[in-house]
């Protein structure tokens, strides 16, 4: 059993918590968040040993490993503290607010030898781990540009204000939308190289943008463009898309549906020239619990496996993740030039 | 419960695989001239319950039901609460506290008794009663024997083990309502053990049922055990595995097992309705001629 620790019981952090819950190897040992409320509640009707601090708890419950869903400006401090006492983490995405911060924290959790993982999620849809294959195995040829998107109804009007309306805290579309995109991009072609220009547009929001665009270039030399906009209303929940055209074909994948065309017959098995389409349905293996969508547990899945040592660390890294955080950056850089 | 319900999601752009489709069912299904036909062409080919989402548009469909009484009085709705992606997005924006601000009915901290009561005493139970209320408020004078519990609220209960609330909800819609519960879920297997556990008997759990195995947590082998040696009351829905499996096929499936008490399934076209509903009475009368 691996002992558990979660700090932030928010949405994502509530959806972990049950996860967490459910998954036959975990101990949950500790909740911890600072709303009386959400902590009254389940402590009152769950089992979970709950903290308002999450020093106590850690001293209290020793968990092996915490998953961090805290607001992201926490993020650097906290995981730094948690690698310092030899403990596992999982935190949420985007890593950290500054890409110097991700660094050293991605050296501190090599030099430690810690599992450490970031929640970008869309590594375990079947769709999109199926376009990675499609790619590393030269099937689409040589990629030459990609469009990277995502869409939904988070700020649809002028509303009250949150920490996710404060650019120095995190909030935005940029970290908290597109991030999924470029990690997306990042981990499907190549990190970003640099980006020749891009607009962060406020629409309903008075303090961030709520909508990103930006054309960018890849370590490996494809260039392609982002459209990211979460105040898209004509789509019911957060739709991700990314369109890859190589010399060989084209791939067009979301996270339902995944649309491939082949120029010749050199193909995966089970394509064929032309046009193919597969859906999540036939490329995505049954987990044991299911909450909001399989990645979900699958990431915490392979969290707790690489902790205990049954596969390698290497999906959603700190490393990876940093990448991500460079080119967010690189995005704003470019805007305010 | 009858043996065909008639789903909702093909009219709020809910679509398992395309997004592409999803968006052209919201063009297709932007009136609600267009449900109520699509309503009528099932009730046409002799599905007599709605199983439906407590979306904003039901209300509206819940209007002309009532303006009706002859044509729908014997139609039933099973409503399915909570519309989650509402409250989704509204606690990434708000967080948790300032969703309930905005959606326990009346003013959350003062003017509404047992609201500001509920808050204040922290009572979640008279919280949950209360967006009950406000969710039920559409179907006044409308037949809804049994009441669902959409399956991200079920399943995150069943991941957090509140199986206190889930035992709530059972008991308040049975007292409020006269209705019985029903619990949407992706873990079918895992949801019947804490019912079984906390006292609820035969309860009524729709699950995802279908021939490729698609959100059947656990595996299919669990499933299809699970269906032979308990008893609980089972409807299956997304039988058709969001397109994975011919439609032929998916019905076969589920008519050949055991203890599938309803079968869910929602379609946009006449003619899809009829033949999924040729399709069920074919199979059925293959695996249990006897009724």
């Amino acid at each position: 059993m691996v002992k558990v620790g979660l700090i932030g019981a928010g949405k994502m952090g509530i959806s972990h918590l049950a996860i967490l819950g459910a998954h036959p190897n975990v101990d949950v040992v500790g909740v911890c968040d600072t709303s009386k409320m959400v902590i009254e509640a389940l402590e009152k009707y769950s089992s979970f040993p709950c903290f308002y601090d999450y020093k106590k708890m850690l001293a209290q419950a020793r968990p092996d490993a915490v998953v961090i869903a805290v607001p992201t400006k926490f993020h650097a401090s906290m995981v730094a503290e948690m690698l310092n006492l030899g403990i596992h983490v999982f935190v949420e995405k985007p890593f950290c607010l500054r890409p110097e911060e991700g660094l050293e924290l991605t050296n501190l959790a090599k030099a430690k030898r810690l599992v450490n993982q970031v929640g970008y999620h869309n590594k375990f849809v079947g769709t999109f781990t199926e376009v990675k294959r499609i790619l590393d195995g030269g099937f689409i040829g040589e990629a030459y540009n990609f469009m990277g998107q995502a869409y939904g109804p988070v700020v649809v009007k002028p509303k009250q204000e949150t920490w996710r309306s404060n650019p120095e805290e995190g909030g935005g579309c940029l970290m908290d939308y597109a991030s999924h995109v470029i990690d997306l991009i990042n981990f499907l072609l190549a990190p970003v190289k640099s980006v020749q220009s891009s607009v962060l547009q406020p629409i309903f929001s008075n303090s961030v943008e709520d909508a990103v665009y930006a054309m960018m270039k890849l370590n490996n030399g494809v260039s392609g463009m982002l459209s990211v906009n979460w105040s898209d209303e004509t789509h019911r929940k957060m739709t991700t898309s990314v369109t890859i055209s190589g010399k060989k074909g084209k791939i067009i994948s979301d996270a339902n549906e995944l649309k491939v065309f082949f120029k010749d017959d050199n193909c995966p098995q089970g394509y064929s020239k032309g046009w193919n389409v597969k859906y999540v349905t036939d490329l995505t293996p049954t987990v044991d619990y299911y909450l909001r969508g399989e990645e979900y547990s699958s990431q915490m899945d392979y969290f707790i496996k690489a902790i205990e040592g049954e596969v390698p660390n290497d999906i959603n890294s700190f490393e990876s993740a940093n990448k991500t955080d460079v080119a967010i950056a690189l995005i704003r850089q470019a805007q305010q030039r | 419960m009858e043996r065909i319900l008639f789903g909702d999601n093909q009219f709020f752009a809910v679509n398992h695989i395309s997004d592409e489709k999803s968006m052209a069912q919201s063009i297709r299904f932007k009136e609600d001239s267009a449900i109520i036909r699509t309503l009528d062409y099932a009730i046409e080919s002799g599905i007599g319950t709605f199983m439906c989402t407590t979306h904003d548009r039901i209300a509206n469909i819940c209007d002309v039901l009532r303006k009706n009484p002859q044509k729908y009085a014997e139609f039933k709705i099973f409503p399915c609460m909570p519309y989650a992606h509402k409250y989704a997005n509204a606690v990434t924006e708000l967080g948790i506290a300032g969703t309930l601000k905005q959606y326990v009915p009346g003013n959350f901290f003062g003017s509404l008794f047992k609201g500001g009561v509920a808050f204040l005493s922290k009572d979640f139970l008279a919280i949950m009663e209360l967006l009950i209320d406000a969710e039920m408020k559409m179907f006044k004078g409308i037949q809804t024997p049994v009441i669902f519990l959409q399956n991200v609220v079920t399943d995150l209960l069943l991941g957090l083990g509140m199986k206190d609330v889930l035992v709530a909800f059972h008991d308040y819609v049975q007292k409020k309502y006269n209705a019985e519960a029903g619990f949407i879920t992706m873990n079918m297997p895992a949801l019947l053990d804490v019912l079984e556990n906390a006292g609820i008997k035969n309860p009524i759990i729709c699950a995802s049922i279908n021939k490729a195995g698609f959100r059947m947590s656990g595996g299919k082998a669990l499933y299809e055990q699970t269906l032979r040696t308990r008893t609980f009351r089972a409807i299956a829905m997304q039988v058709l595995a969001g397109g994975a499996v011919s439609p032929k096929e998916a019905i076969e499936y589920v008519c050949s097992l055991p203890n599938i008490q309803s079968i869910l399934f929602g379609a946009s076209s006449k003619t899809n309705i009829n033949d999924t509903v040729s399709l069920i009475h074919q199979y059925d009368g293959v695996y249990q001629p006897s009724k």
